[in-house]
C-alpha cells in the first residue's frame, strides 16, 4: 500500500552545513501493517515522515500510496489520505478554536469544502460520542477553546481527529515524547484502541524500544537515512530490548554512548 | 452643545472608517499577519469609485466596483506572499507603493479628484426625510456595518471560513486537515482588502467628497488602532466571533470621536493628527501589559504586608 523507492533528501545542499537525511531509502508496507520505528537522534524517521505527507519533496526517488504515484502532490492534496500527529501537542489542533470546530475540520479532511455550514447539529452528536470514548470529559466541553485543554488532552484530540475519516496511512511522529508517563500510556492505549478497531495501516516512530516493541506487527530501525533493520512476526514478539541495543551498536559502530535511545 | 456636535461627527465618520477596520481586522487576527497593501487599497477605493461616478456610473454601483478592485488589490499581495514567498509585511509594502502610482494614474494624473456627480451621500440626502448629513452619515453607517457583520459572521461560520480561521492559527495543522493554504491566505487578503476599497469608497463620498491619493496614509495604524481599542473595551477572549466583530466597529467609532475631541483642544494642530494616532496605539497596545503588572505589583505588596504583619518571628 505504501512504497517508497530509493528516495533521496538532503538538507542544505551546496553549503558546508550539507546532511543527507535520507539516502536511498526503500520502505514497503502491506495494507493493515502496524509499524514502529526506532532509530537515534537525526536517524531521518521525522524526515521520513516528512516526504510521504509531503512537507519535503524528496530529490531522488518515488513515493506511491496504493499504487498513485503521490511524490509531488501538494501537502493538502494528499492530506485526505493521510492522518498525522506529530510529537509537538501544540501542532495538532487549532487552539483558538473550539474542540467541536476542531473536529470539524478534520471530519472535511476529505472533502471539498464550499459555503455550507463548517458544523452540523448532527455531526455534533457524533464528535460527542467520539470525545466520549476518550473518557476525558471532553464531551462535555465541546465549545471550550482547545487552548484551554493540558498537552495529553490535546494530544488525544489530534488523535481523534487524525482518525475521525479513515486515513489509508496514520502516521505518528513520537506522539507522547512530550507527555509525562502516566498521560504517555493513556493516550499509547487510546493509540492502539483506535488502529485495532480500524485496521488502520499505521507507521508510529517512537524512541522508547519498549514501545516499539511490544506494539505493532513490525519493527524496522532507521540508521543514517537508511532502514538498517526490520523484524515481524514472532520473532518480534521475542525480541528483548538488549538485542536491539546489540543491534544499534553494529549498525553505529559502537558511537551510541549519548544517544537518547539509551534513555528508553 | 459643541462637544455634542463633536461627537456626532466623530461618530459620523468612524462609521464609515469602521468599514476599513472589519477588513484590518481579517487580516490581523483572523491571518495573524499585518497587512500593509490597506494604504494603497483604502485610496484605490475612492479612486475608482469617484472616477465612476464622475463618468456617469450609479453611485452605489462604484461602491461595489471600489470593493472588487480592493480584492484584485489583496490578490496581487497574497500571490506575493504565497506564490513568490515575500514576506506577508514586505507583499503589502510592495503592493502599497505600486498602488500609489497606480492610483494616480486612475484619477488621471492628478493627486485628487471632486466627484462631480451624485454621491451615494447625496443621493441618501435626496430619499431620506432628513437634512442633516452628519445624521445621514451616522444612520447609513449603522445599517452598513451591522450588514457586514452579519455577512462575515456568517462567512467565517462556513466550511471556507472556519478553513481560512485555521489556516491564520496554524498553518501546520491546516494543510494537514486537507485546507488549500495558499488559496485560503489569498481570499482572506482580497476579502481584506475588499473591505479596505469599499470603506475608502465611503469616506470619499460620504465625507471628503473626492478622491485623494495621500488618504491612505496612516491607514493601517488608525485599523490597528481601532481593533486594539475595540478588543480592549468590550472584548475578553472568549467572546463570541459576532461580538467581536461588534467590538472593533465601536474601536473605531471610538477612535475617531477621541480625535475629534483632541482637536478640539486649543493647543493641538490638524497636523498632530498622527502624532496623538499614534500614542493611542501605543496606549492601547501597551495597556494589557500594564495591566499586568498593575496587578503584580498588587499582589506583591500584599503578599509583603501579610510576610511582615502576620508572622514577624521568621524576619526577627
Ligand atoms: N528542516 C531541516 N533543515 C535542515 N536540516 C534538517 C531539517 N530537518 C531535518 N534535518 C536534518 O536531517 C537529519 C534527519 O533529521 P530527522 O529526520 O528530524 O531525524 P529524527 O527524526 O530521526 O531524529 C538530521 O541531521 C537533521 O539535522
Ligand atoms: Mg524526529
Amino acid at each position: 500500500m505504501l512504497d517508497i523507492v530509493q528516495v533521496e533528501k538532503s538538507f542544505n545542499i551546496g553549503t558546508v552545513n550539507e546532511k543527507k537525511a535520507l539516502q536511498n531509502l526503500n520502505f514497503h508496507m502491506n495494507d493493515g501493517e502496524f509499524v514502529t520505528v526506532i532509530g537515534g537522534n537525526g536517524a531521518g524517521k521525522s524526515t521520513m515522515l516528512n516526504v510521504i505527507t509531503g512537507v519535503y519533496k524528496p530529490e531522488g526517488g518515488k513515493i506511491f500510496l496504493d499504487g498513485q504515484d503521490i511524490t509531488y502532490l501538494e501537502e493538502w492534496q494528499r492530506a485526505k489520505y493521510l492522518g498525522r500527529v506529530f510529537q509537538d501537542p501544540m501542532m495538532g489542533t487549532a487552539a483558538n478554536m473550539q474542540i467541536e470546530e476542531n473536529l470539524a475540520l478534520a471530519y472535511r479532511r476529505t472533502k471539498k469544502r464550499g459555503l455550507s455550514w463548517g458544523i452540523s447539529e448532527k455531526e455534533k452528536e457524533y464528535y460527542r460520542q467520539s470525545l466520549a470514548r476518550l473518557d476525558l470529559g471532553l464531551e462535555d466541553r465541546m465549545t471550550a477553546k482547545v487552548g484551554l485543554l493540558s498537552g495529553g488532552q490535546r494530544q488525544a484530540v489530534t488523535l481523534l481527529m487524525a482518525t475521525l475519516q479513515k486515513p489509508k496511512l496514520l502516521l505518528l511522529d513520537e506522539h507522547t515524547a512530550a507527555l509525562d508517563p502516566k498521560t504517555a500510556e493513556k493516550v499509547l492505549d487510546l493509540t492502539r484502541e483506535l488502529i485495532e478497531e480500524e485496521h488502520l495501516t499505521t507507521i508510529m516512530i517512537t524512541h522508547n524500544m519498549r514501545d516499539a516493541i511490544r506494539m505493532g506487527t513490525r519493527l524496522v530501525m532507521m540508521h543514517q537515512g537508511r532502514i538498517v533493520y526490520s523484524v515481524a512476526g514472532e520473532e518480534k514478539k521475542n525480541l528483548k530490548v538488549e538485542d536491539l541495543l546489540q543491534k544499534f551498536s553494529e549498525v553505529s559502530n559502537g558511537e551510541f554512548a549519548n544517544d537518547r535511545m539509551l534513555l528508553l | 452643545m459643541n462637544f455634542l456636535n463633536t461627537l456626532q461627527a466623530g461618530a459620523a465618520q468612524g462609521l464609515w472608517w469602521a468599514v476599513m477596520t472589519l477588513g484590518v481586522y481579517i487580516s490581523y487576527r483572523v491571518l495573524d499577519a499585518a497587512d500593509l497593501t490597506v494604504e494603497g487599497s483604502f485610496p484605490l477605493g475612492a479612486a475608482v469609485s469617484v472616477v465612476c461616478i464622475n463618468a456617469g456610473m450609479n453611485p452605489f454601483l462604484a461602491l461595489l466596483v471600489a470593493f472588487v478592485a480592493g480584492c484584485l488589490a489583496g490578490a496581487v499581495t497574497g500571490m506575493l506572499n504565497t506564490i513568490c514567498r515575500i514576506p506577508p509585511i514586505l507583499a503589502g509594502i510592495l503592493t502599497m507603493i505600486a498602488l500609489y502610482s497606480v492610483n494616480i494614474r486612475i484619477m488621471s494624473d492628478r493627486a485628487s479628484i471632486t466627484i462631480a456627480a451624485d454621491s451615494a451621500r447625496t443621493l441618501l440626502m435626496h430619499w431620506l426625510p432628513i437634512t442633516n448629513g452628519t445624521w445621514v452619515s451616522i444612520l447609513g453607517g449603522i445599517v452598513t456595518n451591522a450588514l457586514l457583520v452579519a455577512v462575515l459572521y456568517l462567512f467565517f461560520g462556513t466550511e471556507i471560513g472556519c478553513a481560512m480561521r485555521a489556516t491564520g492559527q496554524n498553518i501546520h495543522m491546516a494543510r494537514a486537515m486537507g485546507i488549500h493554504t495558499r488559496w485560503m491566505t489569498i481570499l482572506g487578503l482580497m476579502l481584506s482588502n475588499g473591505l479596505v476599497a469599499l470603506s475608502g469608497s465611503f469616506v470619499a463620498q460620504f465625507d471628503y467628497g473626492s478622491a485623494m491619493a495621500t488618504m491612505g496614509q496612516g491607514a493601517i495604524v488608525i485599523g490597528l488602532a481601532s481593533v486594539i481599542i475595540g478588543e480592549v473595551l468590550f472584548c475578553h477572549k472568549d467572546r463570541s466571533f459576532a461580538f467581536k466583530l461588534i467590538a472593533v466597529v465601536l474601536g473605531a467609532v471610538i477612535y475617531r470621536c477621541i480625535i475629534a475631541l483632541a482637536l478640539q483642544l486649543d493647543f493641538l494642530k490638524a497636523t498632530d493628527l498622527k502624532l496623538i494616532t499614534a500614542v493611542i496605539v501605543v496606549f492601547a497596545l501597551s495597556l494589557p501589559v500594564l495591566k499586568k503588572q498593575f496587578a503584580q505589583g498588587k499582589l506583591r505588596r500584599e503578599n509583603e504586608r501579610k510576610l511582615n504583619g502576620g508572622g514577624g518571628t521568621e524576619h526577627a
